[in-house]
């Protein structure tokens, strides 16, 4: 029987050393380039690992972080939520509707307003059995404009301080937004290593008419992710509201989508579902976020910037393909 | 290994000469010879893992040979893609049918040599063609319809028509019978010996013995990556066969019969599930069937007769018009797999890949699937009771795995279905609902997959066996419910479970309304 189980493994092996190294670099590759980027920047400007430096790139991967652990989970279920950036939108526009009950209510509305679009979306997949990009197409485009007309077209300016705390400053020195990263990165790995709820998660995106045939909850399980992935983008509008110290729907969130699938699929969870790497999204959103750096430190405009974002994620996608290949 | 040179060389128009070949940690081919003769049907028989797949991949240029060569017209050759073989004369028709769904039968039939004009594809000609061409092979339809609006066995035909369109010498068909019905499987097997007497040379790949009886003129035998006989395929009885092909003493294999199964059960008591006029549009019309504790109830029937979909239906994987399905007497509530399996009703189901194992999943994680809620404690698994449950059914099933955190997608078929039957039996159902359990899997553990419904049927399991392969469907059931265009034609029991009595159900129940009810054989 040996021989059996080796006939079936050996197929995808094929092209041995292309795949390896595509497998690798699929696997590790995300790491290997953060140390290069930090190798570069440092060598160029030796501040580069200065402590404020830190600083100032963690408040601005955290809030991709934080929707990239949610876009992690929806993309372990063979989905994809296009959605993320416009939660942030209707976050940051609901946020100054409801300060006049206190700061921490009007951070509990915004997160049920992103659990709320989670819920729409996850049901439309569920049930009404739209296709994932195109349920969340339509939600990005319609809560962008929902949230827009809520703020009217200009900015509002935030100064409440427990907001503006979340956004700027930090407990025991490190930045408060990093901490609640952190303990939802442990939460997400605790549920998707050790729970009934994460095993029946990998087993609906691996092969979702089997689980559906051993009466798993299929339904339960996609519309969790999805509210998931909604309630963690709209904390990503939070902090953005804090740390801007305004409130803008019209600007907030442009193009997080991408940076939070690109983390995802740069840290190497693959986009065909059934696998997700908790770990390596948290390195893919640092990647994500030393390229940034990288680009503005050597005065390159933004707009390379995009283009460059649009490279890494083909060659992620196309390293992933290499990888899994069935 | 090989016990007999086969015949004069030179006149072998395909010609493997002691070929190895070694992935990590395996030897699949150790110094392999097969050869076939032009106009001839050559049975190619093996356990899996034999080494049938990477010989055939070997001849088709998916792999190529470590050692050793292969001959193709007493030329060497050395493919370097199944692209490369093809244009040489050697076509592959595999299991699944490797051809466009959406495109057009004409296009599919003609992809890559399109008749053309100054360019222009000129697709009158290439419909008039392609309607002659498989005319010729007994498909009568319109070429301009798209491929998979067509019959599995049609498209099978068109796969083959193409095969042969392009000159192929040597044509290789693996398990090509196994989703096609009895009639679609005569037209076939007509069309090879077409081929054969046109002087192409077909290696024939299946479990279906009957089959090979049938249509190959020599055979073989694989075993662990060798050759281990070749022979005329009248030369060699069936238990022969298995015996080769298992690597057992003859007189072992004799004492078993064909199947592993024994005799009749002992039936008691009221049924545990109650099946009642199920209903659905087209599909199942007021299918009535019973499942009493320790009874294997058959259903026998042709593809598309609407076996599986009764299964389904009970399991509440079907969604139904009309019907009711009580377990112990108590009406399902909600019809969703999900009350069937808490009631104690669960269902293998017949495509093991698609519907059955999460590739990516360990062993362990795929056999306490559905009983996760069981062991789940605060929406946490509890590691011991999982290890438990794992520990037990590896052991009892004889699973064959590296470790239980071994992926699924990485066994032998045989196997993920051992799998399969271990996540259901762990919940202790009531009812067992079986489609095709023994499809594709090698002998030996057929023979297993046999005797443990047996013995499940012994400890008081009811049991429901759907099989295409009429020997398992006979010695394995107790009682069978003939079905033709969803609709019960006749019940056999007792001595009337027999394949006389079942081929002329099959063959002249009428499928009206009402026989369902009367017809006791």
């Amino acid at each position: 029987m040996s021989t059996g189980t080796a006939e079936v493994s050996a197929a995808p092996k094929a092209g041995l050393n292309k795949g390896r190294v595509l497998g690798w670099l699929q696997e590790y590759g995300v790491y290997a380039a953060i140390v290069v980027l930090l190798a570069i920047n440092t060598a160029l400007k030796p501040s580069f690992l200065s402590v404020e430096n830190f600083r100032v790139q963690t408040f601005q991967a955290v809030p991709v972080l934080v929707v990239a652990l949610g876009m992690a989970l929806v993309i372990a279920t063979e989905g994809i939520d296009l959605s993320v950036g416009a939660v942030i939108a209707v976050a940051s526009a609901v946020i100054p509707l409801y300060l006049g009950y206190g700061s921490i209510a009007s951070i509990l509305v915004a997160l049920v307003a992103g659990a709320l679009s989670g819920l729409l979306a996850g049901g439309m997949v569920a049930f009404a059995r739209v296709q994932p990009i195109v349920a969340t197409l339509a939600l990005m485009i319609g809560l962008r404009g929902l949230a827009v007309m809520a703020n009217g077209a200009t900015a509002k300016s935030i100064s409440d301080p427990v907001l503006l705390g979340l956004g700027l400053n930090s407990w025991l020195g490190v930045p408060q937004m990093l901490v609640i990263a952190l303990v939802i990165v442990v939460i997400v790995m605790f549920v998707v290593r050790r729970t009934t709820f994460g095993r029946q998660l990998m087993a609906v995106g691996d092969n979702r008419a089997a689980s559906a045939l051993s009466g798993l909850p299929v339904r339960r399980v996609l519309v969790t992710v999805y509210v998931a992935s909604g309630v963690l983008a709209a904390l990503a509008g939070v902090f953005l509201v804090g740390h801007g110290g305004y409130a803008d729907p019209a600007n907030y969130g442009l193009n997080y989508e991408l940076s939070a699938i690109t983390a995802v699929v740069v840290g190497g969870t693959p986009l065909s579902g059934g696998r997700i790497r908790v770990l390596g999204t948290v390195a893919g959103a640092v990647f994500m976020q030393l390229i940034t750096a990288t680009l503005i430190q050597n005065n390159i405009k933004n707009s390379y910037e995009q283009m460059v974002e649009a490279v890494i994620i083909v060659g992620a996608v196309y390293a992933a393909r290499g990888r899994s290949g069935r | 290994m090989a016990q007999r040179q086969p015949a004069d060389p030179a006149q072998l128009v395909l010609d493997v000469r002691s070929v190895s070949k070694s992935f990590p940690g395996v030897r699949a081919l150790r110094g392999v010879d097969f050869g076939v003769r032009p106009g001839e049907v050559h049975a190619l028989v093996g356990e899996n893992g034999a080494g049938k797949s990477t010989l055939i991949k070997v001849v088709t240029g998916v792999y190529q040979v470590d050692e050793g060569e292969v001959r193709l017209d007493g030329r060497p050759v050395a493919f370097g893609s199944p692209l490369e073989a093809q244009d040489a004369g050697i076509s592959t028709i595999y299991q699944e049918i490797n051809l466009i769904p959406l495109m057009s039968v004409a296009r599919n039939l003609f992809l890559n040599r399109e008749p053309s004009r100054f360019g222009v594809i000129d697709s009158a000609r290439m419909k008039r063609e392609a309607y002659e061409i498989l005319r010729g092979y007994g498909v009568d339809v319109n070429p301009s319809r798209p491929l998979r609006s067509l019959g599995l066995g049609a498209q099978q035909m068109v796969a083959i028509a193409r095969a042969v369109q392009i000159d192929a010498r040597v044509v290789i068909m693996d398990e090509p019978t196994s989703s096609l019905e009895t009639r679609e499987v005569e037209t076939l097997f007509r069309v090879i010996r077409r081929l054969r007497d046109q002087g192409i040379a077909i290696v024939y790949v299946s479990h279906r013995l009957d089959e090979l009886y049938e249509i190959c003129d020599r055979v073989t035998i694989m075993r662990d990556g060798e050759t281990v006989h070749v022979d005329e395929m009248a030369r060699v009885d069936r238990l022969q066969l298995i015996a080769l092909m298992l690597g057992r003493d003859l007189t072992d294999v004799r004492q078993h019969g064909a199947t592993a199964f024994a005799a009749d059960h002992d039936v008691a008591g009221e049924p545990v599930v109650r099946a009642h006029e199920l209903h659905r549009a087209h599909q199942l019309d007021k299918v009535s069937v019973d499942l009493r504790p320790g009874e294997v109830v058959g259903l026998g029937g042709l593809l598309g007769s609407g076996r599986s979909e009764t299964a389904r239906a009970i399991a509440g994987a079907l969604p139904l018009d009309g019907g009711s399905v009580a377990v112990g007497g108590v009406p399902l509530r909600r019809h969703s797999t999900a009350a069937a399996i808490r009631a104690g009703v669960v269902m293998l189901p017949e495509d093991r890949k698609s519907d059955g194992i999460i590739p990516n999943l360990s062993v362990r994680e795929n056999i306490v699937l559905a009983a996760l809620p069981r062991i789940s404690r605060a929406g946490l698994v509890d590691k011991g009771k999982q290890d438990e449950i794992v520990e037990f059914f590896f052991e009892r099933l004889r699973i064959k795995a590296s470790s239980p955190a071994q992926k699924v997608g990485e066994l032998s078929g045989g196997n993920q279905q051992k799998v399969m039957l271990a996540r259901w039996l762990c919940l202790n159902p009531k009812a067992l609902l079986l489609d095709e359990p023994t499809r594709g899997i090698d002998v030996g553990a057929k023979a297993e997959v046999q005797s443990l419904i047996d013995e499940l049927a012994k400890e008081g399991l009811a049991v429901m066996l759907i099989s295409s392969d009429l020997e398992e469907l006979i010695e394995g059931s107790d009682r069978i419910v003939v079905l033709k265009e969803g609709r019960m034609v006749a019940e056999l029991t007792g001595d009337a479970v027999s394949q006389g009595a079942l081929m002329t159900a099959l063959a002249e129940g009428d499928p009206s309304p009402t026989a369902g009810d009367g017809a006791q054989a």
